[in-house]
C-alpha cells in the first residue's frame, strides 16, 4: 500500500483545514484505495470524513436529501428513497457488488466523476443540486469532464438533494468483470421536461442527450427514439466496446428506461 | 502510527497500526488468522470477505485505522467451538469448495445474504455473489450450499 498519513477528521472544518496539495478526502474508500494501490493516486494525507456526520436520507417534501457519506446499501434499502425516486434506489442497488456497497458512498462517486460511475447520470438527469461545506452548485454546473468536477480544492461535498421527478428510470449495460456501465441512461420526467443523462459513454464524463430528449419531449415512448442520431464519435473506445457500439447502447438503455418509467 | 481499539471475534485488542496498513494485513499477519485470504487485492474477488459491524466487507480495500472503535469478524470467529455453523456445514456437505481459496470470503459474503433474504432464490443467491470470484466449482456446488444453509438457519431461527 502506498504511503501515507491518515487523519480522522472530527468535523468538516476540520477537514477542510487539511487538505490542499497532497491530501485527499477518504470516503468509503472503494475507488481511492485501489487507486493508490495502483500508484495512480499518491496523497500524503488521508483525510476520513467518517466522523463527520454526513450520513443520513430526508424527505424534504419536493426533494430528498442525501448525507454525502451515506452509503449506496443505504439508498438502495431506504424506504423514503424507495417511495419517492424508486429509480435512484434501484440505480443505487447496481452499483459493483454488495461488499463494495456496504463501504462506498454517494459523495465518493459524485466528488470522482468517474466517466463510468452510475451516480452522476442520477444527479445530472434529476437536476440535483450539490451541497458543499461553502455553497450549492447545479449538478449542471458540478461535473466538468473527465474525473473532474468544480469542487475547489478546499471544498467538500455534504449532501446531494434530488428534485422527485413524476417518473424516472434507470437502464445499464454492465461492463460484465467490473459491473461499471459500459452505458448507463438515467431518464427523468421533471417540471423542465423529459432529461436524459449518459454515463460510461461521454469522453468528457456524464453528459444530457439533446435529440433522445426532444424525441421524448415530443412522444414518450420507447419507439420514439429510434430514429434520433447518436453519434458515436464523440464516445469512449476502449478494449470493452468501440464508440459506435457504446452510441448504439446509449439507445438502447434509453428505449429500456423508457419502458421502465 | 495510529492507536486503534477494535474489536476482533468478540475479542477486544488494542495496537499501534501504521497509516497505510490494510486491514486484512493485520488481520493476518498482526493477528495471525490467516483464514482471510488475499487474492486480487483489487476488491474484485472477495477471498479478503470479513465482517465489519455484522456486514460483508472486502478487508483489502480498507486501512486498519479506519476500523477503530468497531467490531469485525473473521471466518475464525464464526463457529461455536468445535461446532461449525451452518454456513461452514453447508459448504462442507454439498462440496461448496475445491481448492479452498475463496471458501472463506464466499462463507462470510453468503451468511450476510442469507441473513438479509433468508429465502433467496437461485436467481438472488447468485447475484448476491457477484463479489466473490471461484475459479474451480463453476458455483454450483456453492449456490447449493447455500441454499442449504439458509434452510438450516432458518429452522436455528425458529427453533
Amino acid at each position: 500500500m502506498y504511503q501515507t498519513t491518515y487523519h480522522k477528521a472530527v468535523d468538516t472544518a476540520d477537514a477542510a483545514a487539511k487538505l490542499g496539495d497532497e491530501a485527499k478526502l477518504l470516503a468509503g474508500g472503494m475507488t481511492l484505495l485501489p487507486t493508490m494501490k495502483q500508484r495512480l493516486a499518491s496523497p500524503d494525507m488521508l483525510v476520513d470524513l467518517a466522523g463527520c456526520g454526513l450520513t443520513g436520507i430526508e424527505d424534504r417534501g419536493d426533494a430528498i436529501r442525501i448525507g454525502a457519506m451515506t452509503r449506496h446499501v443505504d439508498v438502495e434499502t431506504s424506504a423514503v428513497v424507495q417511495k419517492a425516486i424508486p429509480a435512484v434506489a434501484a440505480m443505487a442497488q447496481g452499483i459493483g457488488d454488495r461488499q463494495v456497497r456496504n463501504r462506498g458512498t454517494i459523495g465518493g462517486s459524485i466528488a470522482n466523476n468517474d466517466p463510468s460511475a452510475c451516480y452522476p447520470s442520477a444527479a445530472l438527469a434529476l437536476g440535483a443540486t450539490i451541497h458543499t461545506n461553502s455553497r450549492d452548485i447545479s449538478a449542471e454546473e458540478f461535473f466538468v469532464g473527465l474525473f473532474e468536477t468544480a469542487l475547489e480544492e478546499d471544498e467538500i461535498i455534504t449532501a446531494v438533494s434530488f428534485p422527485k421527478p413524476s417518473a424516472a428510470a434507470y437502464a445499464k449495460f454492465p461492463n460484465p468483470a467490473s459491473r461499471y456501465a459500459m452505458v448507463g441512461v438515467f431518464i427523468a420526467k421533471t417540471a423542465d421536461g423529459v432529461r436524459v443523462a449518459v454515463t460510461g459513454a461521454g469522453e468528457d464524463g456524464v453528459f444530457r442527450h439533446d435529440g433522445l430528449e426532444a424525441a421524448l419531449n415530443d412522444t414518450f415512448a420507447a419507439d420514439a427514439v429510434n430514429d434520433v442520431a447518436v453519434d458515436g464519435d464523440g464516445m469512449i473506445s476502449d478494449i470493452h466496446a468501440a464508440g459506435d457500439y457504446r452510441a448504439h447502447l446509449v439507445k438502447e438503455m434509453t428505449r429500456r428506461a423508457v419502458a421502465r418509467c | 502510527m495510529v492507536k486503534i481499539c477494535f474489536k476482533v471475534n468478540g475479542a477486544s485488542i488494542n495496537a499501534d497500526v501504521p497509516d497505510n496498513m490494510l486491514l486484512v494485513d493485520f488481520i493476518r499477519e498482526q493477528m495471525q488468522l490467516t483464514g482471510t485470504h488475499v487474492g486480487c487485492d483489487t476488491s474484485q474477488c472477495g477471498a479478503c470477505v470479513i465482517h465489519l459491524n455484522g456486514e460483508s466487507v472486502k478487508s483489502c480495500t480498507l486501512l486498519a485505522a479506519m476500523v477503530d472503535g468497531q467490531e469485525i469478524t473473521t471466518i475464525e470467529g464464526i463457529a461455536d467451538g468445535d461446532k461449525l455453523h451452518p454456513m461452514q456445514d453447508a459448504f462442507h456437505q454439498n462440496h461448496g469448495l475445491q481448492c479452498g481459496f475463496c471458501t472463506s470470503g464466499m462463507v462470510m459474503s453468503a451468511i450476510e445474504l442469507v441473513t438479509n433474504n433468508p429465502e433467496a432464490n437461485e436467481q438472488e443467491i447468485r447475484e448476491g455473489l457477484e463479489g466473490n470470484i471461484c475459479r474451480c466449482t463453476g458455483y454450483h456446488n456453492i449456490v447449493k450450499s447455500i441454499q442449504a444453509a439458509a434452510q438450516i438457519m432458518a429452522g436455528d431461527r425458529q427453533g
